[in-house]
């Protein structure tokens, strides 16, 4: 195991939802400044597993540690003060239509922070020009945007407070390729800047490739194999090799 | 299948069902519960309320003065009719004013109420919860207890009493009308015998009922959308159920705040 103490680490989580078991026992640990994607088919637990490491569904079994701290035993300020480390880039952005652009990015300024309403827009605002946005976007609401527009908004919005470990889920679905590898850009620019551990759920290999330092397969509620994206195409797997390949026949069954 | 297995079903379908409903009404308590402590807690997201005042009460003016005042005409045409076979139809200035105050403009204001704010509640937080924004507002360090449902069922709260103040005087007024256009009564004795009648108490239990009508409301259209599921038609879904429950449950406690107050 690795010398290096982990940020993030989730060990033997499992989850069902009635009588569906969806994880069953995940392991997973980053290295601090270090960015993890978890591949996987649909439905094999990638957005629970990623709803856990952010405290959003309480795991059956199984601990979840930053720095070492199981966060389900941390109360209080302490809670608090490790859940704001977080920053989360939603699949489908989530952005707060009821607000505008600059008020969704300064969401956590002005409403945990407390900032001055002028200092939080200027903070947005520069948060906009990081993701390659301009000023003016900010007075929109967000359903006066493009999917691409709204992707850069949430991953704006995920950054502004200056997180130390990032979430990002399917990041890049649902974008044309031009502006999907734009998004990955993006990703991996704003996580060097922070310095942040980033964790990424996709099944989007292309994207894999680009923004991983390592990758994880979660097959039947469980990490199957972890590698170097380089290791990829050699995974020895077959499981592994059918979903690089995208072929429907193999040892895994499509969900259809 | 035998006449045993027959009847161990029908047990099990009931049973189940039971199960299922205490199930139900326990959640909806606590989730109630905690709506109402999520009001009396810091932080208290002043803007949010604000924006809430003027959707929920504002907005809902024009529908709670219409439906007032026919029903004020409505019911003194009623009293009126009724009144004459025994010869008490000089009464229906009283019996508009106490009927009005007392039962007719907190439920109407309230059950209007209901089908406008607790269906936009529910369908509000319902696309909130299946577009993951709630799962955004907690991971941007917000409590969606404090910043999306304590603002509704306070500004609910403190705009219902309102509105029922104002179904009232106008559902006077649409007795008046009635009484001095059609039933032959002078302006100034209906007036008189209105204000002579009607006591400070009578309006009072109209008010609190609004109160509680208010929380109705809102916690209805927050329980249903905060747990809804599966999409558009889990949104629609939502918004149904939280009309159909809020418009029951007024009913319900206003017979049993109307039971404890006129013993």
């Amino acid at each position: 195991m690795s010398v290096i103490p982990s940020r993030l680490e989730l060990s033997g989580v499992e989850k069902s939802f009635g009588t569906k078991r969806v994880l069953s026992g995940v392991d997973i640990s980053v290295a601090p400044g270090k960015s993890l994607v978890i591949i996987g088919g649909s439905g094999t637990g990638k957005s629970v597993t990623l709803k856990c490491a952010l405290g959003l569904i309480k795991p059956d079994a199984g601990r979840i540690l930053v720095d070492g701290r199981n966060i389900e035993r941390l109360r209080g300020k302490d809670r608090d003060t490790t859940l704001a480390r977080f920053g989360m880039l939603f699949q489908g952005a989530a952005l707060f239509d009821s607000l505008t652009v600059w008020e969704n990015v300064a969401f956590r300024l002005l409403n945990k922070n407390r900032m001055k309403r002028a200092a939080a827009r200027d903070k947005a605002i520069a948060t906009l020009a990081a993701v390659r946005l301009p000023a003016d976007v900010g007075r929109l609401y967000p359903s006066e945007l493009s999917g691409g527009m709204q992707k850069r908004v949430a991953l704006a919005r995920a950054i502004a407070a200056d997180p130390d470990i990032l979430f990002f889920d399917e990041p890049t679905t649902g974008l044309d390729p031009i502006t999907a590898d734009a998004i990955n850009d993006l990703i991996i620019a704003r996580t060097r800047a922070l310095g942040a551990t980033a964790v990424s759920i996709t099944h989007d290999l292309a994207s894999a490739r680009k923004i991983a330092d390592e990758v994880a397969m979660l097959h039947e509620g469980r990490i199957i194999w972890r590698g170097p994206p380089s290791a990829l195409d050699q995974s020895g797997d077959p499981r592994v090799d059918q979903f690089v390949h995208g072929r429907a026949d193999g040892p895994i069954q499509p969900a259809l | 299948m035998t006449h045993r297995n027959l009847a161990l079903v029908v047990v099990q379908r009931i049973g189940a069902g039971a199960l299922e409903a205490f199930e139900v009404s326990g959640r909806t308590a606590l989730f109630a519960i905690d709506a109402f402590l999520s009001i009396l807690r810091p932080p208290w997201h002043l803007a949010e309320l604000g924006k809430q005042l003027i959707r929920i009460g504002y907005f809902s003016l024009p529908v709670v003065g219409l439906t007032a005042i026919f029903i004020g005409a409505a019911l003194a045409i009623n009293i009126y009719t009724g009144g004459a076979r025994f010869n008490a139809e000089q009464f229906v200035p009283q019996i508009v004013v106490l009927g009005i105050t007392r039962e007719l403009g907190p439920v109407v204001a309230g059950l209007m109420v209901a089908g406008r704010v607790s269906a936009g509640i529910a369908a509000e937080i319902g696309t909130m919860r299946v577009t993951e924004q709630i799962d955004a507002l907690r991971t941007l360090s917000a409590n969606p207890m404090n910043y999306l449902i304590a603002p509704r069922v306070a500004a609910t709260m403190i705009v219902l009493p309102l509105l029922t103040l104002i179904a009232d005087v106008i559902g006077v007024a649409g007795g008046y009308a009635v009484g001095v256009t059609t039933l032959d009564f002078s302006g100034p004795v209906y007036l008189r015998n209105t204000s002579d009648f009607l006591e400070a108490g009578d309006v009072a239990i109209g008010l609190w009922k609004a109160l509680v009508f208010g929380f109705i409301i809102a916690v209805m259209g927050a329980y249903h959308g905060f747990h809804s599921a599966g999409g558009a038609r889990g949104v629609g879904r939502a918004t149904t159920n939280a009309v159909v429950s809020a418009a029951v449950l007024i009913l319900a406690a206003n017979y049993m705040i109307t039971t404890l107050v006129v013993k």
